[in-house]
């Protein structure tokens, strides 16, 4: 076993709705290594982002462990939940929203090292170095260090939200979808800066995304989210070299490739969307899969280690065993 | 600017030359700046670019939408099918909107009247356009629905009701429901899930070859393009840096713009590769610099580029880059043979 940093047991988290309880996340449970990155993908209202901060108890969990360096942060009390916060960062999705736009660059990227009193003493100017210092790791500008949000493009502004995560020297990010809102000549400024930094201060990541490709660039390993629960979850070779869950493969046979002649005919999802209020008990797949039987319906399935370090949860794939390789229509690789 | 080859098939829409600015009370932004190419029936191109380019701009002047103020049309024309749509009065452009050209946008929620049934908002089109009674258009919409792959009985619902793929095919029906020769897609998928987009592309495709209509496509994403088009215009700062077919701008990357954007994107097939974004910041459409556009982010660029207006090159005959480093017979960008 390695070093792990990070631990997710049965992490659930409902939200009451008029129609019903909404399970959100739904018995999730994986680990992180030190200095690695984990994936997260998953359509729009699979959970991904609600993991997130669940794991940073930014929302609280209804049920479940987060063991961060051998404790369980959701038994944690205010004071030491604020400590240990400085160990655990989040970047978002969106810069022009994350940012308060009546702050300075100095004023946003200083705030957590006043609040924490990271730097107990200091002298204006000596925070503000460290601000410059900061912003020099992220690549902004030193001019821009009284600008406003509202002045600056949105890599830039990305850029700060990650200078704001490093103040604290964090362990562990998460970033939950931190280039979605950016161009693509941007998005790849980011990405390497977000891997130049893992080099160089030994972050782990947990990096949200719903762009595969992306997510395949940056990850060892990946977990795939369906309606709140993990589907598949596997190195990132594995998984896009041998994609097992039929969510998985579709999922993968949807992504675009930027070539002449690169883009078969994807898998066709069909069928309707399982509702996440109070779900039945079965595979909450079933009913877009082209490939259920009765086994499907008796109860939701677990997730098992079909071959090393490969993780599906289908009740037709087990270790050893393919189901679906005799159903009609299959679709081998993905 | 440029004479496109000429083939037999029919010219469903020209644009020349064309200029959009806006002009705001401290600056004006220069959105278009000299846009021409031209679509003939039945062929899709996709107009390619980041944030700024100039594409949703180039979009809404041809179809004589450009909100005005602020923008001002410096020049340019454009012909849709035999009318030129800059010269029209606000009543003959609704008579061609719709039923010669049409556009879906990217946001199916606001692009939708959420008090108003979806069945109604199709037949709506439907009536503007032909002579037809109320029941036919309304027949006419459900048999629309069905065609975008929606069940004909939910004609009467909300577009709350429906889920986000299911409003932009609705958006879809709409623009098709007369039949149009030209549809614009402006990023019809950007704000749907993968699967999702997959099922509204391949739809957009059926149609497009059931019908015979030209598509324009306007989108950030090259795998979308390598998808739908048969052609390609990279577009940077208001300008076509790059024009040509799929397998031109694709296989045979001229433009250093170009092959920037592909050097941005992971390849799924090759891990490892480190990602070689393009250096600075998207140039700015109010401080538009004296040469090209591209010059400051540009590995290649030399103080030519820097100076003067960049110059048109020919690759082939259907093959055209705005780029002043082919002015020297040997350039060529680096490391594209790796990629193709």
């Amino acid at each position: 076993m390695g070093d792990t940093i990070l631990e997710v047991r049965n992490l659930k988290k409902y939200f009451k709705s008029p129609r019903g309880m909404v399970h959100a996340v739904d018995g999730v449970q994986f680990s992180i290594e030190r200095g690695q990155t984990l994936g997260v993908v998953g359509e729009s209202g699979c959970g991904k982002s609600t993991l997130g901060r669940c794991i940073l108890r930014l929302i609280e969990p209804t049920e479940g462990e987060v063991i961060f360096e051998g404790r369980d942060i959701c038994k944690l009390n205010k004071r030491e939940l604020k400590e240990l916060r400085k160990d655990m960062q989040i970047i978002f999705q969106d810069p022009f929203s994350s940012l308060n736009p009546r702050k300075t660059v100095l004023e946003i990227i200083s705030e957590p090292i006043i609040f924490n009193k990271l730097m107990k003493g200091a002298s204006k100017a000596e925070i503000e170095n460290r601000v410059l210092e900061l912003m020099d790791t992220v690549g902004i500008a030193e001019r821009l260090i009284n600008s406003y949000p509202h002045e600056l493009d949105g890599g830039r502004r990305q850029r700060i939200g990650i200078a704001r995560a490093l103040a604290m020297n964090p362990k562990f990010i998460v970033c939950d979808e931190p280039v979605s809102a950016l161009d693509v000549s941007i998005q790849a400024q980011i990405l390497n800066l977000l891997k130049k930094l893992q080099k160089e201060m030994g972050l782990t990541y947990m990096f949200i995304t719903h762009d595969l490709a992306v997510v395949h660039y940056f990850s060892n390993d990946i977990i795939v989210m369906y309606l709140g629960q993990i589907v598949e979850k596997a190195p990132s070779e594995i998984l896009f070299n041998n994609p097992l869950h039929p969510y998985t493969k579709a999922l993968l046979s949807a992504i675009l490739v930027p070539k002449v002649g690169g883009n078969k005919d994807s898998i066709q999802l069909r069928g309707e969307v399982t509702s996440p209020i109070d779900p039945p008990d079965e595979c909450r797949f079933a009913k877009r899969c082209d490939y259920r039987c009765e086994a499907c319906e008796a109860g939701n399935p677990p997730l098992l280690e079909v071959e090393p370090n490969h993780f599906v949860a289908c009740h037709c794939i087990k270790p050893g065993e393919n189901l679906l390789k005799e159903r009609e229509g299959y679709v081998s690789a993905g | 600017m440029i004479d496109e080859s000429t083939t037999n098939s029919e010219v469903v829409l020209e644009v020349e030359d064309l200029v959009v600015h806006y002009e705001l009370k401290n600056e004006t932004v220069k959105a278009v700046n000299g846009v021409s190419f031209s679509l003939t029936k039945g062929r899709s191109i996709g107009l390619v670019g980041e944030t700024g380019a100039g594409k949703t701009t180039t979009a809404l002047a041809i179809m004589n939408l450009v909100p005005k103020p602020p923008g001002v049309i410096k020049s340019g024309t454009i012909d849709v099918c035999g009318y030129k749509m800059l010269e029209l009065k606000p009543k003959q452009l609704e008579k061609i909107r719709g039923k010669e050209i049409s556009m879906i946008f990217q946001d199916p929620m606001t692009s939708l009247n959420p008090v108003i049934p979806v069945g109604d908002q199709i037949a709506e089109s439907v009536r503007l356009h032909e002579n037809v009674s109320a029941s036919q258009a309304y027949d006419r919409a459900v048999e629309m629905l069905e065609l975008v792959g929606i069940p004909g009985e939910r004609a009467g619902e909300y577009p709350h009701q429906f889920s986000g793929g299911m409003r932009q095919r609705v958006l879809i029906a709409i623009a098709l429901a007369c039949n149009p020769r030209i549809l614009i897609a402006d990023e019809p998928t950007t704000a749907l899930d993968v699967t999702i987009q997959a099922q509204v592309l391949n739809m957009i495709n059926d149609l497009k070859k059931k019908f015979g209509t030209a598509l324009i496509m306007i989108t950030h994403d090259l795998g979308v393009v390598a998808k739908m088009c048969d052609d390609v215009a990279v577009m940077y700062a208001g300008r076509i840096v790059e024009k040509g077919t799929l397998e031109d701008v694709f296989n045979d990357t001229k433009h250093p713009y170009t092959e920037g954007l592909f050097n941005s994107l992971p390849d799924i097939s090759k891990k490892g590769t480190d990602l070689k974004p393009i250096p600075g910041q998207i140039a700015d459409p109010t401080r538009l610099p004296e040469g090209c556009a591209f010059a400051p982010r540009c590995r290649y660029a030399t103080d030519a580029c820097r100076e003067k207006p960049p110059t048109i090159h020919q690759i082939s005959p259907t093959h055209f880059v705005e780029c002043t480093a082919y002015d020297d017979p040997g350039f060529h960008i680096e490391g594209w043979q790796n990629h193709g």
